[in-house]
Parts: structure tokens; C-alpha cells; sequence
């Protein structure tokens, strides 16, 4: 039987990339999927027959980097030509649109104000990029790389100039809302602002934590923080990296769940020695690294007992409430929403930081939200493929949804929260009631299931400030590899973070060969 | 896993103070009776005694006869289920593989980095079926080392099972007056029997914390009475008398034992970094079974292992009379170079010499040691430095410990 010299677990984007890395390095690596197709959250779903989507609808912050280093291009990525804007829809007031660094539909001081800000925060976002794509240092470490590495992150912050760098370490850490306030006077700006510091996470406006880091991380890929649509879709992506990972020498094999990760111990200690697939195959290998989120990968399917006390219970406290539903519409005919020419982009139901801070509210204590906020974006107006001709699919984020609700998820609830958000889809794109043939709604409790992840969590762990950088997703798993000897995280769950960046597993790799 | 923790105090509204008053054992009535002194302390929450008459006399009943010491505030806890093993194996340094039903065994326990949360005992009940016994509470911790065992029921039943120590030459005699004689002759150290009584059943270990010959009795919470009185009135003729906190202090430094606070901080309530210890560095690396692929704190204890331990716990014999009690050790007569500090001291009755523990670092173990000792007479201070030479074996070790049939004194 072959003997790996790596198996990667999980194809998703961070497990392909990391395949990629090692097998172009020289090793050989077998990516092990559970899922029919690869891509996980980013691969398209069929909710309806002809119908289809991702989860993950748009692309933000993809490192160019991994884009060259893999050819991406050449094994069919292709870029968007242009990002999209993002527009705040209203009932009946005119959308006010965000673009690039442009705003239309607000006052002149707002107008002036963001373009302003936009400046500061890419200059922020620049002086941070270098360590999206460094192993973050071990605490307490003195070795010679880990002290660079920290004092390559003061003389960025410092190099901003006096100004900047204070002002980076005022609002590092501000609530999205105290940010928006002092700049801006629009509602639905201010809302717009803080939703793309937010998204994907257990946090509202008012909460002191990490979303101006987010938005600081995202704006670290192509368009600058902009969302964007390839024009084969985020499934293009997820093809051209398997494709890429196979032209390097990587096996990937789908519709093949592992069991458990399994470990031969003696005197000399323990060690990783391979995988226990679903059906009872062993697989040897030297290493094992899973793009699997944490709790999953070293309480699931390696286990508990194998690793030390403290630790495992550290891993079991990780904060993995997901907190986004998704909602998929299939339509007879393209959506008109009120004051929206060509809806193209992501269209933003979110009127003011009360209404997202609210649904917060409501979701924390179990409840849906009385008025959810959500993200829409009508993908087949991007890409051809996931609708028969002339129907299209809506596509919708809708924040703050919680994985359990006080009497659980059963399917009077879901049919309840799916009418509710297409009667208020309704009031913003009349007559889309009329138009919807089909509907799907993926709870967090549901992602969890179909995709494998802890919570339903987009990011896997959390990413406030207790599980960022050198603390994710927790001390001692930071640098990538575990208190195992031969088993590495390559997800979310480590540094820097989710959304299809891939720096996780690009990291990941680097720190197995090195 | 499942834990079955004991249930919270009921408030009362007689009295607003329920809950934090000491809890009385369930020997209190005769302990109470004998506390003639009525010098009471506390341990674990249950009122305890320091002394009954003068802890010296006590200390010498344990070496000359025998003496009952109360080890229900022990903190004990049934270990039960297919994984009850595994559980505790990796949980503890030792192999607990090797442990038979019907056996105990002494181990310790550590957090992740190696440094000691508590030691105490394991008894083998059944095939699936353990009891822990420690000084300290640690449900907590059993807890989280149970996370990932699916088939392991943990319960605390310190106050359901009654414990009583039986030390000193004469405890076999006793015994064997009480009834149990045929049981216990043949048990051999770190073994433990179960024979009927009164009804019930008493679970006898050979066991203790004096370093003499001696035994544990474990018994329903609800028979302690009349297992005292059964005791009690087999004893009479063999000096038995209760025995509190003093007396073991002294029992168990003559017999090298380590004590909680004294030579070890648990590693969980040290704030102070590495103000808590390593087995390593507190001589008890015989604990350490690195055979095993995994326990808590392995890797950590292995890499001390390799580059060795800046301090170790070591028995001092010191010249001259004086109790060495928190004296600070030198490498010179100078007292310039510090290179430890004394753990525990007194003037051992039974060796007829100075003794302590100390821990002291371990390059200075090759030259000369030298205690600092300030002691008191009639209220003036005086200062003297003692040569202190290190001993390997158990300052008090007689052959009747462990001898089997034990003697019948």
C-alpha cells in the first residue's frame, strides 16, 4: 500500500492550496474529501433542480500571491475584470452605492469623509499584508525568527508615520459603530460600513473587538477589500485549484469521508501515522495536515485523549457559534429592486447599525431576528451556468441567524423565517414574491452538517481577538502544527483567518517544509 | 463522560451562615469526645483536629503502639466504566496498566507543562471500576481529563464513604482483636481486602501516610460509629488514641513523604511562574513512566528529564538539634551563595536526629550545604549555621512497614 508523504484533509480552498504547495515542493499528498465535489463552503450546491449556488457567494481577499505562486491562471482562474459595488437598498429612498473608495447617494461631507478614510485604511491595510502571510510567532518564544517576526510588525506600524500609527491603535480595536459615528452622518452608510466589518461573525456594531482588523485583512487581496465575482464563479476558482493541486502531482479523492485520524505511540512518544477512512481503509502517511476546522480535526477526528488536558479543553472552548444563514431563491425572472437600475453587486438590506445591532440582539438569546439584515447578490447576472436561461438565483447572507433557536430547527421554523425574509425581499424588490419557484435556507445547524464545520462557523473559530494571530486558534496550534508530532491545521481556524484568502494554507505549508 | 458532582449546601433560613460552616465528619461525635484540647483546624471544609491532647504524645503512639487518624475530608472519587482506564492513564505518570484488581498504587498528577496538580492514591475496585483518593479537591479536574472518554462515569463520594487510618506497630494486633485478623495477615502493602461488617462491608488497605506498619478503613458513611466503637474497644489494650494534623506532620517527614504546601505548590493555584514543581524536581521521577507513549505533561517532563532539573527535593540530616524550619541553605559556612531553602524540619523522637526536606539546586549537590537556623530560647533569637549532609533512604524505614504476616506487637 502507497505510504504518503502527506494527507491533506479536506479540499477545501485552503486544503487545495496547501496540497498544491507540498506537492509542488516535491511530496507526495492525497487530499481526502468528504463531500462529493471539492471546494467546500465555496463549492456550488444544486438547491433546486437546474438551480445552483455557492455558499460563499463572493470573492474578497484572495492572496495574489498564491494566484502567481500556483499558475492559477493557467489551470483556468480568471479573475474579475472589475469588483463590485456595494449598494444599500431601501424601500423607498434612493440606494446610496459604495465603490472602491467612491460613495454615491450621500451628503458631500460623507462623499469626501469616505474617500478619506479609504485612504487611511489602505494604508493600514498595507502596513499589516506582510503578516496575513507569515506564521505568527510563538508566545513566549525568544528564537531569533519569532522576534522578527514581532519586530517586522513594529516597524510596519512605525513607518506609518506618528499620525497614522496612532490612529491605527485607536481604532484597531473600536467598535464598528464608534468608527462609523465619528465619520459619517448617512444610516445606511454607517450600516454599510459596519456590515463588511462583521460579516461571518458573532459580533454587532456596538461590540469592542476585531472587525476593523477584518476589514483591514480583507482589503489585503486583488480589488482592495472590494467583493468580486470571477467569470466562472467562485466554483472556477475551487476547479482551477484542484486542477492545479493534481498538475503539481496531488491526488484528490472525493466522496471519501475520513474516520479518524490515527496515531502510533511507543517510548519515544506519539506520532501521527495516517487515516482511518469512513469505509475502514487505513492510509500511512509521515503527516497529516487538516483544513478541517479545529474542533473537528483534533477533538473529532483525532480525539481528545490523544492530546494533553489543558489543550483539548482549550479546543473545546473555541467560540464557533456561526451565526449566518443562507437563503437561496430560485427565480422565474430577473428581480427589480426599488431604485436599483442593474442589481448587479451586492445589494445590502441593512437600513441603520440599529436594525443589524437588534437582529444581534435577537439572535443572542436564541430567537430569530424580528428584522434580519442581509447581503444579496444575483449571481446568475455573473456567471451562466447555475440557472437555466432566463431564470436567475438570488443568493443571500442573512446575519444574525443562530445555530440553535429556542425549540430547535424544525421546518415550521424554517419555512417561517424563509417567508419572513421574502416578504422583506419583497418590500425592496416588489413583485419577487411572484417570481420565486423554489427556496432553500441553510441554517448554521445545516452548514454544519453538509459541510463539516463546527458551528456552521464561515471562519471555523471565531476571529475576535482571543483566537487571533498568535492565539488561533489557540496557543500551542498557532504556528500551524499541534502537540502531535505530524499533524497540521491548514484552515480557517489558524492564522490569518477565513473568507477564500488561502494564506492559511499557503502558511501551513511553508511551516511543514521548512 | 459523566460526572456526578455533590450536591450544592441547601440554604437555610435558620441559618445564614449554612453552607460555609465546617462540615463535621462523620467520626465527630467520639473525635469530639477526645479533643480535650478542643484544638480544632480545618481541612477540606470539615473541622479537623490539629491535636487532641499534645500532638507529641499522639507522635509516639503512632511509633509505640497505634493511633486513629480521620481521613474522611480526603477528597475520593469512584472511577467507573470501559474507559475508566484509559482515562486515568493518561491522566496520571505512572502505568496504570500494570495495576491488578485488589491493588493500589501511588501516583501524581500533572498539567500540561509537567508541573504537579496533586498526588494521591488509585485503588483497582473491579476490572472497570476505580476509586482516586487526594488532598485536595479535584473534581474540576477529573472533569477535563475525562473530555473525550465517552464511557466513564466520575463521582465524588467523599461524603458518602468514611475513612479512618490505622497506624502504628500495634494497628495488626488491633485488627486482629477487632475480628478481621485472617483478612488483613496475608495483605500485603498496597493491597486492600473487603470483609463483612456489621451488617455491611469494610473495605481494609494496607496503606498510610506514617511509614509504620498500618491501615486504611473505608466504610459507608453511615456505619462510622460503630466501626470507631468495634476499633475503640479492640484497641483498648494496645494504646490505641486518635491523632491529628501534628502527629502526621512529624510521622510522615520521618518517613521522606512529601506534603502539600509544604514541599509542593498545586500547580493550578501558583501564580508565580514555576513557584509550583515537577515530580522531577520533587524526587519522584520513579513516578514517571516515560514507557508510557502518552500521559499529561510527557513532553514537557521529558525535555526537563533530558536537560535535567535546575533543583531537587532532597532528605537532609543536619548537625546539631536545632529544628532547621524554613532555614535557607548555602553552599559555605559564609553563607554567601544561596542554594536552596528548607521544605520541612524537626527533630526526629525516633531517628534521634535533625532531619528535614529541602529542595536545593541541583548543581549544588556535589559541595557542601549549610542550613542558616534561627531558633528561640525564652523569647531571644539565635542564630546558627548547621552542615547539613544528604541521605537517600526514608530517615524512618523499619522492617515491620512491610513485613507480612505483620508482627503482633
Amino acid at each position: 500500500m502507497k505510504h504518503y508523504d502527506t494527507l491533506v484533509i479536506g479540499a477545501g480552498h485552503n486544503g487545495l492550496v496547501c496540497a498544491s504547495y507540498l506537492a509542488k515542493a516535491g511530496q507526495s499528498v492525497l487530499v481526502l474529501e468528504a463531500n462529493e465535489t471539492v471546494g467546500g463552503l465555496a463549492a456550488t450546491r444544486e438547491f433546486h433542480p437546474g438551480f445552483s449556488a455557492p455558499i460563499a457567494h463572493t470573492l474578497v481577499g484572495l492572496a495574489d500571491t498564491i494566484v502567481k505562486d500556483l499558475d492559477l491562471e493557467s489551470h483556468g482562474f480568471k479573475a474579475a475584470a472589475q469588483a463590485l459595488p456595494l449598494t444599500a437598498v431601501h424601500p423607498s429612498d434612493a440606494p446610496i452605492q459604495i465603490d472602491g473608495s467612491s460613495v454615491t447617494g450621500v451628503g458631500a461631507d460623507d462623499s469626501a469623509t469616505y474617500q478619506a478614510l479609504q485612504a487611511q485604511l489602505r494604508r493600514f491595510a498595507d502596513a499589516l499584508a506582510p503578516f496575513w502571510e507569515s506564521t505568527m510567532p510563538r508566545i513566549g518564544s525568544t528564537s531569533v525568527a519569532d522576534l522578527f517576526t514581532f519586530g517586522k510588525l513594529g516597524l510596519k506600524l512605525r513607518m506609518l508615520g506618528r499620525d497614522d500609527m496612532l490612529e491605527f491603535m485607536r481604532v484597531a480595536t473600536l467598535p464598528m459603530r464608534d468608527l462609523a459615528d465619528e465619520s459619517f452622518d448617512n444610516e445606511r452608510l454607517k450600516a454599510a460600513l459596519c456590515w463588511d466589518g462583521l460579516l461571518g461573525s458573532k459580533l454587532a456594531p456596538r461590540s469592542p473587538n476585531q472587525a476593523v482588523l477584518t476589514v483591514l485583512n480583507r482589503m489585503a487581496g486583488k480589488h482592495g477589500g472590494q467583493h468580486s465575482i470571477p467569470p466562472n464563479g467562485i466554483n472556477g476558482l475551487m476547479n482551477a485549484l484542484r486542477t492545479a493541486a493534481e498538475a503539481n502531482g496531488a491526488e484528490v479523492r472525493t466522496s471519501t469521508p475520513v474516520q479518524k485520524i490515527t496515531v502510533e505511540g511507543d517510548e519515544n512518544g506519539q506520532r501521527i501515522s495516517g487515516v482511518q477512512l469512513a469505509n475502514g481503509e487505513e492510509i500511512k502517511a509521515d503527516k497529516v495536515v487538516s483544513s478541517a476546522d479545529p474542533k473537528t480535526t483534533l477533538l473529532g477526528l483525532l480525539g481528545a485523549p490523544q492530546l494533553e488536558i489543558d489543550f483539548s479543553n482549550r479546543i473545546r472552548r473555541l467560540r464557533t457559534d456561526g451565526y449566518v444563514a443562507k437563503l437561496h431563491l430560485a427565480l422565474s425572472g430577473k428581480p427589480a429592486f426599488q431604485g436599483v437600475a442593474n442589481p448587479e453587486g451586492r445589494l445590502l438590506i441593512a437600513p441603520t447599525m440599529d436594525t443589524i445591532e437588534f437582529a444581534y440582539d435577537n439572535a443572542k438569546y436564541g430567537e430569530v431576528p424580528e428584522e434580519a439584515v442581509m447581503e444579496v447578490v444575483i449571481p446568475t447576472l455573473s456567471q451562466n451556468d447555475l440557472a437555466p436561461t432566463g431564470s436567475h438565483v438570488l443568493s443571500a447572507h442573512v446575519m444574525y441567524v443562530p445555530g440553535k433557536i429556542k425549540g430547535g430547527w424544525t421546518d415550521a421554523a424554517k419555512q417561517s423565517l424563509t417567508d419572513q425574509l421574502i416578504a422583506q425581499l419583497e418590500a425592496h424588490a416588489p413583485g419577487i414574491g411572484e417570481l420565486v419557484e423554489a427556496s432553500e435556507l441553510l441554517t448554521p445547524e445545516d452548514l454544519e452538517r453538509d459541510y463539516h464545520v463546527s458551528g456552521g462557523h464561515w471562519h471555523h473559530a471565531e476571529p475576535a481577538m482571543d483566537q487571533l494571530l498568535m492565539m488561533r486558534p489557540t496557543y500551542e496550534a498557532a504556528q500551524y502544527n499541534t502537540p502531535i508530532p505530524g499533524l497540521y491545521l491548514c484552515g480557517a481556524g489558524s492564522h490569518p483567518g477565513g473568507d477564500i484568502n488561502g494564506n492559511p494554507g499557503r502558511n501551513a505549508a511553508k511551516e511543514m517544509l521548512s | 463522560m459523566n460526572i456526578v458532582a455533590p450536591a450544592d449546601p441547601e440554604l437555610s433560613s435558620d441559618d445564614r451562615f449554612a453552607g460555609e460552616r465546617l462540615k463535621l465528619s462523620p467520626f465527630h461525635p467520639r473525635q469530639a469526645e477526645l479533643n480535650i484540647r478542643d484544638a480544632w483546624s480545618a481541612w477540606n471544609g470539615y473541622k479537623f483536629a490539629d491535636y487532641y491532647y499534645e500532638a507529641t504524645y499522639e507522635y509516639f503512639c503512632i511509633r509505640n503502639t497505634c493511633g486513629t487518624y480521620d481521613i474522611c475530608p480526603m477528597q475520593k472519587f469512584l472511577v467507573e466504566g470501559e474507559d475508566a482506564l484509559a482515562m486515568l492513564d493518561r491522566m496520571v505518570t505512572r502505568d496504570l496498566t500494570k495495576l491488578r484488581v485488589n491493588r493500589i498504587t501511588y501516583c501524581c498528577w500533572c498539567d500540561d507543562t509537567g508541573r504537579m496538580i496533586d498526588d494521591g492514591t488509585i485503588f483497582r475496585l473491579d476490572d472497570n471500576r476505580y476509586m482516586l483518593t487526594c488532598g485536595s479537591p479535584c473534581l474540576a479536574w477529573l472533569a477535563k481529563s475525562a473530555l473525550g472518554f465517552d464511557k466513564v462515569t466520575i463521582t465524588e463520594h467523599t461524603e458518602q464513604l468514611a475513612g479512618l487510618s490505622l497506624q502504628g506497630p500495634t494497628s495488626f494486633s488491633t485488627l486482629k482483636n477487632m475480628g478481621v485478623g485472617d483478612a488483613v495477615a496475608e495483605l500485603k502493602p498496597f493491597g486492600f481486602t473487603r470483609v463483612p461488617f456489621v451488617g455491611t462491608e469494610l473495605m481494609i488497605s494496607r496503606t498510610g501516610f506514617t511509614g509504620d506498619l498500618g491501615y486504611e478503613l473505608w466504610i459507608d458513611a453511615e456505619y462510622a460509629l460503630p466501626l470507631w466503637d468495634a476499633l475503640y474497644e479492640a484497641g483498648e489494650d494496645y494504646g490505641i488514641q486518635p491523632y491529628g494534623e501534628a502527629a502526621t506532620n512529624m510521622a510522615r517527614l520521618e518517613a521522606g513523604f512529601i506534603m502539600p504546601y509544604m514541599e509542593f505548590n498545586e500547580a493550578p493555584k501558583t501564580i508565580n511562574f514555576e513557584h509550583d514543581q515537577t515530580p522531577l524536581e520533587l524526587n519522584l521521577g520513579w513516578l514517571v513512566d516515560f514507557k508510557k507513549p502518552h500521559f499529561n505533561g510527557r513532553r514537557a517532563l521529558l525535555e526537563q528529564k533530558q536537560k535535567g532539573t535546575k533543583q531537587l527535593l532532597v532528605k537532609l540530616d543536619i548537625e546539631g538539634n536545632k529544628p532547621a524550619e524554613e532555614a535557607i541553605l548555602y553552599d559555605s559556612k559564609g553563607c554567601r551563595n544561596q542554594i536552596g531553602y528548607v521544605t520541612s524540619a524537626m527533630w526526629s523522637p525516633s531517628v534521634k536526629a535533625n532531619i528535614a526536606l529541602a529542595m536545593i539546586d541541583t548543581k549544588a549537590l556535589t559541595g557542601e550545604i549549610w542550613a542558616e537556623i534561627y531558633h528561640y530560647k525564652e523569647l531571644r533569637p539565635y542564630r546558627k549555621v548547621a552542615k547539613c549532609k544528604v541521605q537517600d533512604k526514608p530517615f524512618w524505614m523499619p522492617p515491620r512497614a512491610r513485613q507480612t504476616p505483620p508482627g503482633e506487637f
